[in-house]
């Protein structure tokens, strides 16, 4: 069971890097898809299957296909290609990287002394009982915040009915 | 009796968080900018998956949940965001959406 934990762990990271290196963002996003499909792995091996359902059903299954749908409209073509390669020159890459692998130097030296400990797996219904447990305030927060990020995703999307022709004559008028 | 040791799941947290972070601070583009704030996300819930798998309590399941609440809502918010500021500039690039400079 360990060496698939390691397997899944590398696939993981080699897919995030190529997912933040690649010009083209489709298949940037397919990567990420195949990264999330990794961490799902590694959360079933360490014994939480129920999060490993989510993750491919919630994260890779809609908030992903989410990011595809928009990128579909967006319809970005060459040009967009060649903009991202100009953008992508390596002398960008050398101070974040510098930053970021003193920060994982930090982290990993950090986080020492973790314990190893037998494999024990989390049944959904434990989880179930938090949830509805100690932590149902938490649950109905997130519900409230998912209204909040329905409404607010209403109405930024909402096409405004005057078109935008009347703005350059300088009267902006808004139909509610 | 397989070993994992929730160590090396914190560490494979830590390297996958710090992977998002190069992307977002590198990327100009909006749209991998957010992808990279979804793996720095993602990372976080597998520490805490991990963290759990040590403790041996369902509290890493149910954070993650949340996190993943949030995330969805953060996704449909910013995705909104990135087709205003397509419609308005017709470009991803961050740094054309600049008026307030100066």
């Amino acid at each position: 069971m360990s060496t698939a934990f390691y397997v899944a762990a590398v696939v993981a990271v080699l897919a995030t890097i190529r997912a933040i290196t690649h010009v083209n963002a489709v298949r940037a996003l397919l990567y990420l898809i195949v990264s999330f499909f990794g961490v799902a792995v590694m959360f079933y091996l360490l014994g939480a299957p129920f999060a490993a359902a989510l993750e491919v059903i919630t994260y890779a299954g809609a908030i992903m296909v989410l990011f595809v749908f928009v990128m579909m409209m967006l319809n970005l073509g060459p040009t967009a290609l060649r903009q991202e390669r100009g953008w992508l020159a390596p002398s960008m890459w050398v101070g974040p990287g510098i930053l970021c692998g003193v920060l994982l130097g930090e982290l990993i030296y950090a986080a020492r002394g973790a314990q190893t400990v037998p494999f024990t797996t989390i049944e959904p219904a434990e989880v179930a009982m938090a949830l509805f447990g100690p932590y149902v305030l938490g649950v109905e927060l997130a519900s409230v915040l998912l209204l909040a990020g329905l409404v607010g995703a209403y109405h930024l999307g909402y096409r405004k009915r005057v078109a935008e022709v009347r703005e350059k004559s300088g009267a902006i008028q808004e139909v509610a | 009796m397989s070993m994992i040791p929730a160590q090396h799941g914190i560490w494979i947290a830590a390297i996958l968080f710090l992977i998002g972070l190069l992307g977002v601070m590198v990327r100009r583009d909006i749209l991998f900018v957010l992808m990279s704030i979804e793996v720095m996300l993602n990372a976080a819930g597998l520490a805490f998956i991990a963290a759990a798998a040590q403790w041996k309590s369902a509290d890493g399941q149910v954070m993650y949940i949340f996190i993943l609440a949030m995330a969805a809502t953060e996704v449909a918010v910013g995705l909104a965001l990135v087709l205003l500021l397509y419609q308005r500039f017709k470009s991803l690039d961050t740094s054309v959406a600049s008026g307030m400079r100066g």
